[in-house]
């Protein structure tokens, strides 16, 4: 018997759709400028045309990214973003195990979901490290690209621009991945489209309670 | 406990590849990249031509009116005047005045016609000499004679106008601060491009305002002090040490990919010595600079491999999952 949990209000699904698209467009546009050939001027989209668009979708998911932090701050929905620094190395394996083997076997979610804990160990870490680490490194170092003169000079004889940037790509690539792996495990609902209707719905739908 | 282990591991890999790194990033630079120490550079024809730098080396010069009985005092012409540190320090430091000049030059006052002799150029000594063949002047030269320069003043226009032969320093291949050369070079250009006196020797242009002409370039500070002029106003040309097709501004580079992109023309200009040598020293640079440049050609055949090995394997973990989930799925199909 399947039951229904309100877990996502209305402006953290309009922040994670904001979110996602522009992350889409980042990611879209960031890969068009470091491929683009000196010879063709395009590699997905024009490079002028990326670095214009690059630009307003990193001004665009910066606002949102404030919006993210003092909503956490201002609401109870932070409280998903707090690690159990005693059991997380325990409670991370635990969950590993469970999407490598226990899934398999039919065994239940070890940690299932619930108004309190909305996120399994690996989510929220990965939430964690991916939204206050990943993000603002990405923030600033975007920052540091957009106006190139606030950056250091150079650091053990590499020039601070080119460490900002290398910086930026890693930890867009990083992100990227991410994404990739978050759309994925999204299909591991009690169907493979549960989830992703939950974030539009706002409730989340699961056979196991 | 594992996890303690594992993590402690990991710091201490950590800590250590910090430390490595920071030891080879202060590793002392090697003797051979050691600009020379001009500093103490005695001329063996000091003597000789300090006889010249008594007046061409000074502000003013002076002499006594035998006639009058009077001393004289004069400001030298500042396109006379050479700047006796300059001179030393630059390629020609090893020279006599009068290896370049008439040696009638050794009179003073100086005879009036002798402002008619025809001066040295490049060529003159340093073509076909197999000495200098390094340095491919010849190629150098067939450039300038296509460079817009060349074209718009065939009689003006000599090497001289952008070389002070008292004064230049080969300076790009043995360089260790990318940025002074860059100042180097462009105040060569800006030598006349921004001083209306000197424009006007060869133009008849009514201003010029380079800052207002490189509005549409964004981060124009930035631009201006991470490139040289030429690499966008001069055809670039791998096989000559500095490129001197100097090309109309209509012709200019204007499309940012054109730098900012793998094979970015930086790569056969600006950085072709500097990004194989340079790149050698610190432990992270030969990793993270070959074939780098910010915006386009970041990449680096290391960090594309890898992050290409990360991007399959995790593409390759979700295939194996789906795999087991379609045979659970059919599994269970079988059972009821």
């Amino acid at each position: 018997m399947s039951h229904k949990l309100y877990l996502y209000p209305k402006w953290i699904r309009v922040w994670h759709v904001l979110n996602a698209l522009l992350f889409l467009v980042l990611i879209i546009t960031g890969i068009s400028m470091q491929y683009t050939d000196k010879e063709t001027n395009s590699f997905i989209i024009e490079f002028d045309w990326a670095i214009a668009l690059h630009n307003f979708a990193a001004l665009v998911i910066t606002i949102n990214y404030m919006i993210f932090v003092i909503g956490n701050v201002m609401t109870k929905n932070g409280k998903h973003y707090m690690i159990n620094w005693r059991t997380i190395w325990k409670d991370l394996l635990v969950q590993f195990k469970f999407y490598a083997f226990g899934m398999f076997k039919g065994e239940k979610h070890p940690f299932p979901i619930t108004e309190e804990n909305k996120f399994n160990p690996l989510q929220k870490f990965a939430y964690v490290f991916a939204m206050y680490a990943g993000f603002p490194v990405l923030i600033i170092t975007g920052l540091g690209l957009l106006f190139p003169e606030i950056n250091i000079k150079g650091l053990f004889g590499v020039s601070g621009l080119l460490m900002t940037d290398i910086l930026h790509i890693t930890v867009g690539f990083f992100l990227s991945i991410f994404l990739v792996i978050h759309l994925y495990t999204c299909t591991l609902g009690s169907k493979p489209t549960t989830l992703f209707k939950g974030m539009i719905t706002g409730y989340h739908e699961s056979d196991e309670h | 406990m594992y996890f303690k282990i594992f993590r402690t591991t990991i710091l201490m890999v950590l800590v250590s590849f910090m430390l490595a790194s920071i030891s080879f990033a202060f590793k002392p630079k090697k003797e051979e990249w050691r600009p020379a120490d001009t500093t103490n550079f005695v001329s063996k024809f000091y003597k000789e031509n300090e006889g010249c730098f008594k007046c061409h080396g000074e502000k003013f010069y002076e002499y006594i009116n035998e006639a009058q009985g009077t001393t004289i005092r004069h400001n030298m012409y500042i396109e006379r005047f050479i700047n006796r540190d300059l001179f030393y320090k630059s390629n020609h430091k090893n020279f006599k005045c009068t290896d370049c000049h008439s040696e009638e030059y050794m009179k003073f006052p100086h005879a009036g016609e002798l402002r008619m002799e025809s001066m040295y150029g490049c060529l003159d000594c340093h073509g076909n000499d197999e000495k200098y063949a390094k340095y491919h002047f010849e190629e150098i030269d067939a450039e300038y004679q296509q460079s817009t320069h060349f074209q718009m003043e065939k009689e003006g226009f000599t090497c001289w106008k952008c070389h002070n032969p008292h004064t230049y320093q080969i300076s790009i291949r043995n360089t260790e601060n990318l940025t002074k050369t860059i100042a180097y070079d462009n105040s060569i250009c800006l030598n006349c491009h921004s001083d209306f006196d000197r424009f006007q020797l060869l133009s008849d242009k009514k201003e010029i305002n380079i800052i207002k002409k490189h509005e549409w370039l964004p981060n124009q500070t930035a631009h201006f002090q991470s490139v040289r002029c030429i690499e966008c106003h001069s055809k670039a040309n791998d096989s000559i040490l500095v490129n001197h097709l100097l090309m109309p501004k209509d012709s200019a580079v204007r499309k940012c990919n054109e730098c900012h992109s793998q094979n970015s023309i930086l790569m056969a200009s600006l950085y072709k010595f500097k990004s194989k040598e340079q790149r050698k020293d610190g432990f992270f640079n030969g990793v993270i600079l070959n074939e780098s440049y910010v915006i386009g050609a970041n990449r680096n055949e290391y960090l594309n491999s890898f992050s290409l090995l990360i991007l399959f394997g995790v593409i390759g973990i979700i295939g194996v999952h789906v795999f087991f989930r379609i045979i659970k799925v059919n599994h269970k199909e079988d059972e009821s």
